[in-house]
């Protein structure tokens, strides 16, 4: 996967990413992704092209268990979100919805860097400053989900849950 | 070794012998979601082409975070929820049985030891019941639907006791925000807080659920304390006594420790815009207030409604300051009723809502002003996260919330007490 770097700081919550104010409204994850991180980033929607990257720092997605979060910046194109730590229920939500959260040292990233994504051999190289990070890794079960799209399809290929 | 309490349950429940950083697959006792991710939750249910729901016995919807519906988008979700609650048999708590969390334990759903799941980050208040409850997502609620399990990894524990007593006029929030300041919002994050000592004990069933209610405002997964004969009286009457409370073993292991001494905390408010930004009420007293909230999952129980009342009564709220006040549950908001205190804020010149989560989550119900002062019981205060982000949240205790919509500015209770 390779994208650009769209760069935000530490505990971005859920509100943040998608407010309440919109996201009990309707199950258009479309029209929910125009209002991702609005409140952060005005013009982050129109900024993001298909395939980028979310690169925050600590407690990303901290807050509430709206799915919606992870849901909206997928439909406004994210490909996979590196923070150094996520918060445990949009880490499972992200995952869940086949967008890869992966935790990695991204101090180094700054806006606009052209990364390319490795999830297999777990690595983030940043092409614009010559890094090469190396990403924690999930556990089988997330990599299980992740490999299937999700865990929507996951569970209707398995019938369940086998860890 | 010995085992913590959530070690204990996630063990019991998946017939492993688990330890913490395992991954397991348990099942569960309850499930829970609301009209933020029920919705939701349905169609990931639908999407894994699921026809039954394996339990609908241990299935709770709830209406409650834009309830009433204030739009009509939001009334076509709200059907959405009733017409599968209908098709599946599961219970449906409409509009006016209360806030999802208060519901779930009055109603009896949640017992010692059980292991419980919502779709709401603030599930893990049934830690104060010694269940291990924690937040979801949607599509993890869908999965708990369709087969009564879901995954979970054994989170590493982390023990808080709780010292000494608490002075008159500083209460269970002003010791949790306290928690929250110094552990921070991602200190315990993935871990299970593990809640006791003689503050505790000494504390009644409410504050207890207000203390587990914030352990997610510390990253934690869960906010567990043991059960005693204040949890049994709470319990007596709503659930069959085949239940098993859990407790840590005195060898546990535990990633560390905290030991608080609350003998001289005073009343705290954590300021905009986190709920770790916690200090002294002391150093805002003074700043303007336009509305106050009095409610939710964090303070809208029974002990919370008498304290305001008890602050209130003989006063009127400041001029040009809105108080709006939401009972928990139905239950909650009858004995109110019964004690007289719903007729001490009316008089005092409060909105009183219908059990539910009123303003807290920006939907409805008391949407805040450009630049103005919010005070509120809630349990987060997010720059947006009343429906408007050119607004300002403070969060304390229903003492001092009340105390400040008397004066029209951030107020120490004690006075009035």
């Amino acid at each position: 996967m390779k994208g650009k770097a769209h760069r935000f700081g530490d505990d971005v919550n859920t509100d943040y990413i998608i407010s309440g104010r919109y996201k009990f409204k309707t199950l258009d994850m479309d029209e929910l992704a125009k209002h991702a991180m609005e409140d952060l980033d005005p013009d982050f929607y129109s900024k993001v092209d298909q395939g980028d990257f979310l690169v925050a720092g600590s407690n990303f997605g901290c807050g509430s268990s709206r799915e919606q979060a992870p849901l909206a910046l997928k439909h406004a194109g994210i490909n996979a979100v590196l923070a150094d730590s996520f918060a445990r229920i949009y880490f499972r939500n992200s995952i869940n919805n086949g967008v890869p959260a992966l935790v990695v040292d991204t101090s180094q990233i700054e806006e606009g860097d052209e990364l390319e994504v490795d999830l297999e051999g777990g690595t983030v190289k940043d092409l614009t400053r010559g890094l090469e990070l190396e990403t924690k890794p999930l556990p089988k079960v997330m990599l299980d989900i992740l490999s299937e799209g999700g865990l929507i399809d996951y569970v209707k290929k398995h019938g369940g849950l086998t860890v | 070794m010995g085992k913590t309490i959530s070690e204990k349950i996630l063990s019991a429940h998946s017939g492993l012998d688990a330890v913490a950083g395992e991954i397991v697959v348990a099942d569960l006792d309850y499930m829970m979601a609301q009209d933020g991710t029920a919705p939701l939750a349905i169609r990931s249910f639908r999407g894994m082409d699921g026809k039954e729901v394996a339990a609908p016995e241990k299935v709770a919807l709830c209406i409650d975070h834009s309830a009433p519906s204030p739009l009509r988008a939001v009334s076509e979700l709200h059907d959405v929820m009733r017409e599968f609650a209908d098709e599946h048999g599961v219970e449906l708590n409409d509009v006016g049985a209360g806030v999802c969390h208060q519901v779930m334990m009055d109603r009896g759903h949640v017992t010692p030891g059980s292991l419980v799941i919502g779709a709401d980050s603030h599930t893990c208040t049934y830690g104060a019941l010694n269940a291990f409850a924690t937040g979801v997502g949607s599509t993890d609620m869908a999965t708990g639907m369709l087969t009564g399990k879901l995954w979970f990894r054994v989170p590493e524990s982390v023990k808080v006791t709780v010292n000494g007593s608490l002075a008159k006029g500083v209460y269970a929030k002003d010791l949790a925000l306290m928690m929250v300041g110094n552990i921070t919002a991602d200190g315990a994050t993935y871990e299970a807080l593990e809640i006791g000592g003689p503050v505790i004990d000494e504390m009644d069933l409410d504050g207890r659920c207000t203390i587990s209610n914030l352990a997610v405002e510390m990253g934690a997964k869960a906010g567990l304390m043991e059960c005693d004969h204040k949890t049994l009286e709470f319990l007596a009457g709503r659930v069959k006594p085949d239940f098993h409370p859990v407790t840590s073993d005195p060898d546990a292991d535990y990633k560390f420790s905290v030991d608080y001494d609350v003998t001289t905390l005073e009343p705290q408010v954590a300021k905009p815009h986190r709920v770790d930004n916690v200090g002294l009420l002391a150093e805002v007293e003074g700043t303007p207030i336009a509305e106050g909230l009095i409610g939710t999952c964090t303070n809208g129980r029974l002990e919370d409604l008498r304290t305001a009342a008890a602050v209130l009564d003989g006063h009127e709220v400041h001029k040009g300051v809105r108080l709006i006040i939401a009972p928990a549950s139905r239950e909650i908001l009858l004995a109110a009723l019964r004690e007289g205190l719903i007729e001490v804020f009316v008089e005092a010149g409060a909105s009183v809502m219908c059990p539910g989560c009123a303003s807290c989550v920006g939907t409805h119900q008391g949407i805040p002003g450009d630049g103005e002062n919010v005070i509120s019981t809630a349990n987060r205060n997010f720059k947006g996260r009343m429906g408007n982000p050119e607004a300002f949240i403070y969060l304390a205790s229903p003492a001092s919330v009340a105390a400040s919509c008397i004066e029209g500015m951030i107020a120490d209770p004690r006075r009035y007490l």
